[in-house]
C-alpha cells in the first residue's frame, strides 16, 4: 500500500463567507504498481486532490499517510515525500529553466544532494526512459518541440527516482502522435519498473486504454472509484457531471438497446470488434489484428480490467478467456 | 501563497465618486496632495481632515477598506515619525539621556504623520472608486497634450492596461512554476541571501521566458485585430466631463483656496 | 473565385546565426494550392508541424510568402497597402485563450477591434452588442477575462473577431488547451456562426471528431496539402490518415475494422446511428445461438 488518504477535505479561505471546499471527505487507498485515471471535469477538485498527494498543499482536515507514514504529522520529511512521489504538472515544458537538457534533468537528483556520479547516472537512466539519447544532452531545452520538451520535464521528475508518478493532463496540447509516444512511455514505466501511475486526463479514450482503475471525482467528491468498465457502466451519471464514456460504450449501449446482447463493458474499439464478430460467428483471426505496441497495451490494459473486483461476470460472453488472463494479471501484480 | 496578491484595490459601489470622470478623479487627488504639503498649522489640517470625511462618505467605501491602505505605509510611517521626533532641535519636553523630545520636534513629527496618513487615504479613494482601466484612459486623455511634445502617452497608457491584465495571469503562472520546482526538490525558503536568491533562478528563468511567449503572442493577436497605435482610433468609452465634473472640480478649487488662505489667519 | 486562394504557396523559415548570416532554411509549405469557397467551413488536418498554422497566419497576413501568392477575396497579402483590409476581411482566432484578450472587461476586448478600425462609438457598441449575443457571451460582458474558463474565453475571442465584422474567420486550434466541455462549446459557436451569418470558417485542428461536420477537410503534411475531400471521403481513409499520424473518431474506427474483417459495413461512417442502422440488420441476422449463453 503506497498512498492513504482518510476523510480528506481541503477549504478555500475557511471561516469566511467565500468558504468552498475543493475536497470533501476523501477516503481512498493507492496500492504498489497500479495504473489508475483520475478524471473529473475543470474544477473538480482532481488537481487539489494530487498536490496532496506530495504536499505541495495542505489538508484542512483529515489525515494522508504515505506508506504508513502520516504526512500532516509535524516533522515528516517533505523534501523525501516529494522524491517518493513524483507530480509532472499539467505543460511541464513551462518549468525548464537550464542551459541544456542535460542539466535540467540534473535539478532533481541535485536537490537530492546525491553524489555528482549518481546524479550523472539518473539523468541518463530518466532521459533513456523517456526515449532521448545523448545526442540530446547538451540541446537547449527550448528549441526542441513540444512533445520533446515535454518529455525531458518528465525526465526530470524521473531523474528523482519516485515510486509514484502522478501527471496531470500529459498530453495537452500534443498531436495524435505526441499523444502516443507519450503515453506510451508512461506506460513502459508501469510495466517494466513497476511504478505507480496516476494518470489526470480528461480523454475517457486515453484512461479506457491505459488504466486498471478508474476514480471520478466531482465537486470535490470521489463519485466512482472502480474498473474503467464498471465506471464506465454508469455513462449516464458520467453525462450528468459533464464527463462522458469513451464513444465505443455508447455504441454498445445501444445495440444492447436494440436487443444484441452483446457485453455492456466493452471500452475500446479492438473489444467492441472482437465482440462484434463473435456473435456473428466470425472468430477474430490473429491475421486481422494490428499487431504493433498499442495492441500490447491493449491486452494489458483488459487484463487489468478483468483482475478487478468481477461484478459483470454474469452477463460478459468473454469470460472464458478472461480467466486465463487473471492469472498472467495476478503475476504481474506480485 | 502567492495568489492571495490583488492588484487594483476597486470598490464596487454605485456612487457620486464612483460615477465621476477620472480625469477629475486624478486632478482632485493631486490637488488634494499639494494642499497637504500648502498646510502648516492645525487649522489647516482641520479643514483637509473634514474634506477627506466629507468625500469618503461620498463615496459609500466602508472605512475598514481605507484603513487598509494605511498597513502598507506604517513602517514608513513610523521612521519619519521617529526621525522627526528624536531628532529635532529646539526645547526639550522629556529628555532620558541623550535621546530628548521638543516642542517643535512633536509638532513636525505629528503634521507629518497627518500629512502621510492623509495622503494615502486621499489617493485610496481614487483607487477604490476608479477601476484600473478608467484610471489609465483618464490618464491617456488627461495628459494627451504632452503628445504634441513627443509623449507616447497612447502606448503608455495602453501598456499599463495590458500590465493590469496580464500581472495576475503571471502571478499564478509563478505559483504554479514554483510548485513544480519544489516537486523537484527545489528549496525557496531556508538557508542565507545569497542561497536564496539563487534558488529563485529556477522561477526566475521559466517566468522570464513564459512572459515573453505571451508578449509575441499578444503582439500577434493586436495585429491580427487591426492595431496600429493609437491613430485613427475611435474609442468604445469616449470621456466627456458632465455636470457632475463641473461642480467636483469647483469643490476641490474652493477647498485648496480655503487651505491657502489659512496659512494667513494664524 | 474563392475567398481565400492559395497559388504555389511556399513559406520558408529562415534561421539566422547572431550576425545574421542564414543558418538553416525549414520549408514549413511546399507549394500549396488551395481554393476556398464563400460561406463554406473548411477543416484543415495535420499533426504538429505538418504548416497547417503557418498557413493560417499567410491567410491573415502575419507572414508573407517566399514564393507564390494568398489571395483574401481577391486581395494580395504581400500588397501592404490592403493589410488592414485583409486583417479586417479574415479574422483569426489562436491557440492560447489567455494570449490573445487585451481588454480588462469581457465587452471593452470586444471592442478592441473595431476601436482599431476607426468605428463611430455608437456603432462600435452596437457591434460588441451582437457579436457578444452570437457568441452565447452577454451575461458576461462586464467580467474579468481571468475569471472566464478556457472556452468561455475562446468564445469572446471569437466575438472580438466578429466585432470586426470579417467575411471569414480562421481558427488556429482553437481547442488544444480546453477541456471537452469548452472545446464543445466553442466548435458549435463556430458552426452556429456559419449557418446563421454566412461566415466562412477556416478551422486548424488536429481532433478529428471536431472536422465531422465540417464541409470540407484538407488534409495537411510536410508543408503540402495530401488529402481533400468532404469528411465522408477522407474518413472512409482511415489507413492513409493513421499515416499521417492523425486519428479518426471511435466510431469511424470500429467501421473499418469491421469492414475489414469482412462485415458489410460501410468505411467513412461519420455517426453513431449511420453505423448501428447498418449494422444491427445484420447482427440480427447473422447471430449464432452459441454466443447468446
Amino acid at each position: 500500500m503506497s498512498i492513504r488518504a482518510v476523510n480528506l477535505c481541503h477549504v478555500y479561505g475557511q471561516g469566511t463567507a467565500l468558504e468552498q471546499y475543493a475536497l470533501k471527505n476523501i477516503n481512498l487507498e493507492i496500492g504498489d504498481g497500479q495504473f489508475i485515471g483520475l478524471i473529473g471535469h475543470t474544477g473538480s477538485g482532481k488537481s487539489t486532490l494530487i498536490q496532496h498527494f506530495n504536499g505541495l498543499l495542505k489538508a484542512t482536515s483529515g489525515e494522508l499517510f504515505y506508506n504508513g507514514e502520516n504526512i500532516c504529522a509535524p516533522g515528516y520529511d517533505m523534501k523525501k515525500l516529494r522524491s517518493k512521489v513524483g507530480l509532472v504538472f499539467q505543460y511541464p515544458e513551462h518549468q525548464l529553466f537550464e542551459v541544456d537538457v542535460f542539466s535540467d534533468v540534473c535539478f532533481g537528483p541535485k536537490n537530492l544532494g546525491l553524489s555528482e556520479e549518481e546524479i550523472r547516472e539518473r539523468a541518463e537512466e530518466a532521459l533513456s526512459l523517456v526515449g532521448l539519447d545523448e545526442s540530446y544532452y547538451k540541446q537547449s531545452p527550448f528549441e526542441l518541440s513540444g512533445g520533446q520538451k515535454r518529455r525531458v520535464a518528465i525526465a526530470g521528475v524521473l531523474a528523482m527516482h519516485p515510486e509514484v508518478l502522478i501527471l496531470d493532463e500529459p498530453t495537452a496540447g500534443l498531436d495524435p502522435k505526441g499523444r502516443d509516444e507519450i503515453l506510451g512511455e508512461i506506460e513502459k514505466l508501469h510495466r517494466e519498473k513497476n511504478m505507480t501511475i496516476i494518470l489526470v486526463s480528461h480523454s475517457m479514450e486515453d484512461v479506457a486504454r491505459y488504466a486498471d482503475r478508474l476514480i471520478v471525482m466531482n465537486h470535490g467528491e470521489k463519485m466512482f472509484d472502480d474498473t474503467p468498465r464498471n465506471v464506465f457502466r454508469h455513462y449516464r451519471e458520467l453525462e450528468a457531471m459533464g464527463l462522458a464514456a469513451p464513444q465505443v460504450t455508447y455504441i454498445v449501449q445501444a445495440l444492447r438497446e436494440q436487443g444484441i446482447p452483446i457485453d455492456d463493458g466493452l471500452i475500446t474499439v479492438e473489444e467492441a470488434r472482437d465482440a462484434i464478430l463473435r456473435l456473428v460467428g466470425k472468430e477474430p483471426a490473429a491475421g486481422s489484428r494490428k499487431v504493433d505496441a498499442a495492441e500490447e497495451r491493449e491486452e494489458l490494459a483488459a487484463e487489468a480490467g478483468k483482475k478487478a473486483p468481477a461484478k459483470d461476470g454474469g452477463n460478459s460472453p468473454l469470460s472464458p478467456d478472461g480467466a486465463e488472463l487473471t492469472e498472467t494479471a495476478g503475476k504481474d501484480e506480485g | 501563497m502567492l495568489r492571495e496578491v490583488t492588484l487594483g484595490q476597486y470598490y464596487p459601489v454605485d456612487s457620486v465618486l464612483h460615477r465621476l470622470d477620472p480625469r477629475t478623479k486624478l486632478l482632485g487627488t493631486l490637488l488634494f496632495i499639494i494642499s497637504l504639503f500648502c498646510t502648516d498649522n492645525f487649522l489647516g489640517y482641520g479643514v483637509a481632515a473634514l474634506f477627506l470625511a466629507a468625500v469618503i462618505r461620498l463615496s459609500k467605501v466602508p472605512f475598514k477598506f481605507m484603513v487598509r491602505g494605511l498597513k502598507a505605509v506604517l513602517v514608513l510611517l513610523l521612521i519619519s515619525v521617529s526621525f522627526n521626533l528624536f531628532l529635532t532641535p529646539g526645547t526639550a519636553i522629556v529628555q532620558i539621556g541623550f535621546i530628548k523630545i521638543t516642542w517643535e520636534g512633536l509638532r513636525i513629527a505629528v503634521f507629518m504623520a497627518l500629512r502621510l496618513i492623509f495622503l494615502v487615504l486621499g489617493s485610496s479613494v481614487m483607487t477604490l472608486t476608479t477601476t484600473p482601466n478608467e484610471l489609465t484612459d483618464g490618464l491617456e486623455k488627461g495628459l494627451g497634450f504632452l503628445k504634441k511634445v513627443g509623449v507616447p502617452v497612447h502606448e503608455v497608457a495602453m501598456m499599463m492596461s495590458i500590465a493590469l491584465r496580464f500581472i495576475p495571469i503571471l502571478v499564478e503562472e509563478a505559483d504554479k512554476i514554483m510548485k513544480a520546482q519544489m516537486a523537484r526538490g527545489a528549496d525557496f525558503e531556508s538557508g542565507n541571501l545569497i542561497r536564496r536568491a539563487k534558488s529563485m533562478v529556477p522561477l526566475l528563468v521559466p517566468l522570464f521566458i513564459s512572459a515573453f511567449r505571451r508578449a509575441t503572442d499578444l503582439a500577434m493577436a493586436m495585429e491580427a485585430r487591426c492595431y496600429r497605435g493609437g491613430e485613427g482610433r475611435t474609442k468604445m468609452k469616449p470621456l466627456h466631463y458632465k455636470k457632475r465634473d463641473r461642480i467636483a472640480q469647483l469643490a476641490i478649487l474652493l477647498y485648496l483656496a480655503v487651505i491657502i488662505g489659512t496659512r494667513f489667519v494664524l | 473565385m474563392g475567398i481565400i486562394k492559395a497559388v504555389n504557396l511556399i513559406f520558408d523559415y529562415i534561421k539566422r546565426d547572431e550576425e545574421e548570416n542564414v543558418e538553416g532554411v525549414d520549408r514549413a509549405l511546399d507549394g500549396l494550392n488551395l481554393d476556398i469557397e464563400e460561406g463554406s467551413f473548411v477543416a484543415i488536418l495535420g499533426h504538429n508541424g505538418s504548416g497547417k498554422s503557418t498557413f493560417a497566419k499567410q491567410v491573415n497576413g502575419i507572414l508573407a510568402p517566399t514564393e507564390g501568392t494568398v489571395l483574401i477575396s481577391g486581395m494580395d497579402t504581400r500588397d501592404e497597402d490592403h493589410i488592414w483590409d485583409i486583417r479586417r476581411t479574415a479574422g483569426m482566432v489562436f491557440q492560447n485563450p489567455d494570449n490573445q484578450i487585451i481588454g480588462n472587461t469581457v465587452e471593452e476586448d470586444v471592442g478592441f477591434g473595431p476601436e482599431n478600425l476607426g468605428v463611430p462609438t455608437e456603432e462600435i457598441w452596437k457591434r460588441v452588442d451582437e457579436s457578444l449575443e452570437a457568441v452565447g457571451m452577454t451575461a458576461y460582458r462586464l467580467k474579468s477575462p481571468n475569471k472566464l474558463s478556457g472556452g468561455q474565453k475562446q468564445r469572446v475571442s471569437i466575438a472580438g473577431v466578429m466585432a470586426m465584422k470579417p467575411k471569414c474567420i480562421i481558427l488556429d486550434e482553437p481547442t488544444a488547451m480546453l477541456d471537452p466541455n469548452g472545446r464543445k462549446d466553442v466548435i458549435r459557436t463556430v458552426h452556429e456562426l456559419n449557418c446563421r451569418e454566412k461566415i466562412t470558417v477556416l478551422l486548424i485542428t488536429h481532433y478529428m471528431e471536431e472536422a465531422v461536420d465540417a464541409d470540407r477537410i484538407i488534409v495537411m503534411d510536410e508543408g503540402k496539402m495530401v488529402m481533400d475531400g468532404t469528411p465522408r471521403e477522407i474518413f472512409s481513409r482511415v489507413k492513409e490518415l493513421k499515416r499521417y499520424s492523425l486519428d479518426v473518431p471511435q466510431v469511424t474506427e470500429l467501421a473499418d475494422e469491421l469492414a475489414e474483417a469482412g462485415l458489410p459495413v460501410s468505411r467513412g461512417i461519420l455517426t453513431m446511428d449511420e453505423l448501428l442502422s447498418e449494422l444491427v440488420p445484420y447482427m440480427k441476422e447473422h447471430m449464432t445461438c452459441q454466443s447468446e449463453q
